[in-house]
């Protein structure tokens, strides 16, 4: 019952940064239509950077912020110069632009800091133990931060003008010009979010696992994408609910020895399971589209 | 000066020449309609004007100012609104949401604010259903919400593509006194329509469009007494 209550803590911890990468899949797939395959690439970047400015300035809140304000201006970088010249192109030109784009940070990030994995050593945040329970207090942080970012982000898609904007725009892109929004900022704030999403996400991971290299990011961006597909992609709700879910079996099933080796695989069935049921995912909504 | 003015438009759809090369003008307090079958142009002429599709050639001027390589947004910022066929309101969002993303431009809460409740009086059933998820109306207040979210930007010319369409006979002599009451209190009308009889009835000038190319051209009335338009678009 111990071990249990611990994996599920666990489980809500990994799933909490698989939800916030979710978000930037789903949403960037909502708004702009597209797969941006790059974008477990930036929580590679995010951690990276957090890497440089651990060692430069030794404060992690420092780190965090220049890794978060880094990603944010990539993100929108890498929209403005690989993705907008093909809107409007067929959606496979699209998605191989992206995955050349995660090869190129990728291939970058080896060359600039070659290939084997550097140690990040960001806080000793030590152990919270209630009776014989112990707690990581990163786990802690972690899913105080997740659920804090997850209630602004929906409050500020449902409540503010650009939030309403973003929801206009997944749901009917020419209807939301025709309000007079420029539909292009709507796709590049969206970018952004996401890439900020993705930063802190590396330094949750960071925080768990201390070592990065160049395809830090791969496995959380695969995971976190099946996430988002799970949930429904296009869905705000759908990525979160299918990050947690993922996240919480894959730390039970690592902890059960008849299993545990097939972790990743009862992950890709279930999703291969839930697209068989619900194609849509488990919250998401099958559009009609009129021409 | 005529308020939108629309010289030898030309669209391609790929390789499908879907406009000719069409001229038609809107001049300031005027209901002109566009009439013609499916697949005529129609829409296109719409998406073409507003921004929405680039044209190959010709020129669009817009209150004197040429807007034919102007992106839509900005063409709605320069005070042209647009209902669209089919509605296309915002299905998962609520009537007042809707409302809300038709004032977009607009950074003043109070005036917003204001403008929303004209709308309300304008379509009580709005004010009825102002918190219900917009797809979940009846056709006909849809046709409203849409209406009342392509006002919340007061724009100078509404176009309007179809609104007759799918709603019965009743709602349709609703909309289409709606939209007479909206050009009398100032809103410059360019409609279009297959409902040709309802539609010329209320309209001062119309053109007739057909395969990509305006045919006919004169008064509602003249129009209603023409016999190629009686015979292809009135029924006999």
């Amino acid at each position: 019952m111990q071990q249990f209550c611990e994996q599920l803590l666990n489980g809500l911890n990994l799933g909490s940064v698989y939800a916030l990468i979710a978000l930037g899949y789903t949403m960037v797939y909502g708004i702009a239509k597209m797969l941006n395959f790059a974008h477990g690439d930036i929580i590679m970047v995010g951690g990276y950077t957090i890497y440089v400015f651990m060692n430069m300035t030794g404060h992690p809140l420092i780190a965090v912020a220049v890794a978060v304000v880094f990603c944010v201006l990539l993100g929108i970088t890498i929209e403005k110069v690989a993705y907008k010249p093909l809107r409007g192109a067929s959606p496979l030109a699209v998605l191989i632009t992206a995955i050349g784009v995660s090869y190129l940070l990728q291939s970058l990030a080896q060359i600039v800091f070659g290939s084997a994995p550097k140690m990040v050593k960001i806080a000793d945040m030590g152990v919270l133990k209630i009776g014989s329970l112990k707690i990581q207090n990163y786990t802690l942080l972690t899913l105080a931060c997740s659920i804090v970012v997850m209630i602004a982000l929906t409050l500020f898609v449902k409540f503010t003008k650009i939030g309403r904007a973003m929801l206009a725009t997944s749901e009917d892109k020419a209807a939301t010009q025709l309000m007079g929004i420029n539909v292009n900022n709507v796709i590049t704030v969206t970018f952004a979010i996401g890439s900020a999403l993705a930063a802190l996400a590396g330094l949750f991971y960071l925080l768990k696992a201390p070592s990065i290299s160049n395809t830090f990011g791969s496995m959380p961006g695969i995971k976190a994408f099946t996430a988002a597909v799970i949930g429904g992609i296009g869905s705000i709700p759908g990525a979160m609910l299918g990050g947690i879910l993922l996240g919480i079996v894959e730390c039970i099933s690592y902890k059960i020895p008849a299993i545990a080796a097939y972790t990743d695989a009862i992950e890709f069935l279930i999703l291969i399971v839930i697209l068989l049921v619900k194609p849509t995912g488990i919250l998401g909504k099958r559009r009609s589209e009129k021409v | 000066m005529a308020l939108l003015e629309v010289k030898n438009l030309e669209v391609f759809y790929g390789v499908i020449r879907a406009l000719k090369g069409i001229s038609f003008e809107v001049n300031e307090g005027e209901i002109v309609t566009l009439i013609g079958a499916n697949g005529a142009g129609k829409t296109t002429t719409m998406h073409s004007v507003i921004g929405l599709i680039p044209p190959k050639n010709g020129e669009i001027t817009f209150n004197g100012q040429n807007i034919s390589k102007t992106p839509c947004h900005k063409i709605v910022k320069l005070g042209m609104s647009q209902v669209p066929e089919g509605r296309h309101v915002f299905q998962e969002l609520t009537v007042y949401e809707n409302l809300l993303l038709g004032g977009y431009l607009s950074n003043d809460q109070k005036v917003i604010k204001e403008d929303i409740e004209k709308i309300y009086a304008r379509f009580p059933r709005l004010y009825e259903r102002k918190s219900q998820i917009a797809g979940t109306l009846s056709g006909g207040e849809q046709q409203m919400l849409a209406i009342g979210r392509a006002l919340m930007s007061k724009p100078k010319l509404l176009m309007l593509d179809e609104p007759s369409m799918g709603l019965s006979p009743l709602l349709v002599d609703e909309v289409f006194d709606i939209i007479k009451t909206i050009n009398k209190e100032g809103t410059t009308i360019l409609l279009v329509e297959q409902n040709a009889g309802k539609s010329l009835a209320i309209s001062d000038r119309a053109y007739v469009l057909e395969n990509g190319e305006i045919t006919l051209s004169g008064t509602g009335k003249e129009l209603m007494a023409s016999e190629d338009v009686k015979k292809a678009y009135l029924g006999g």
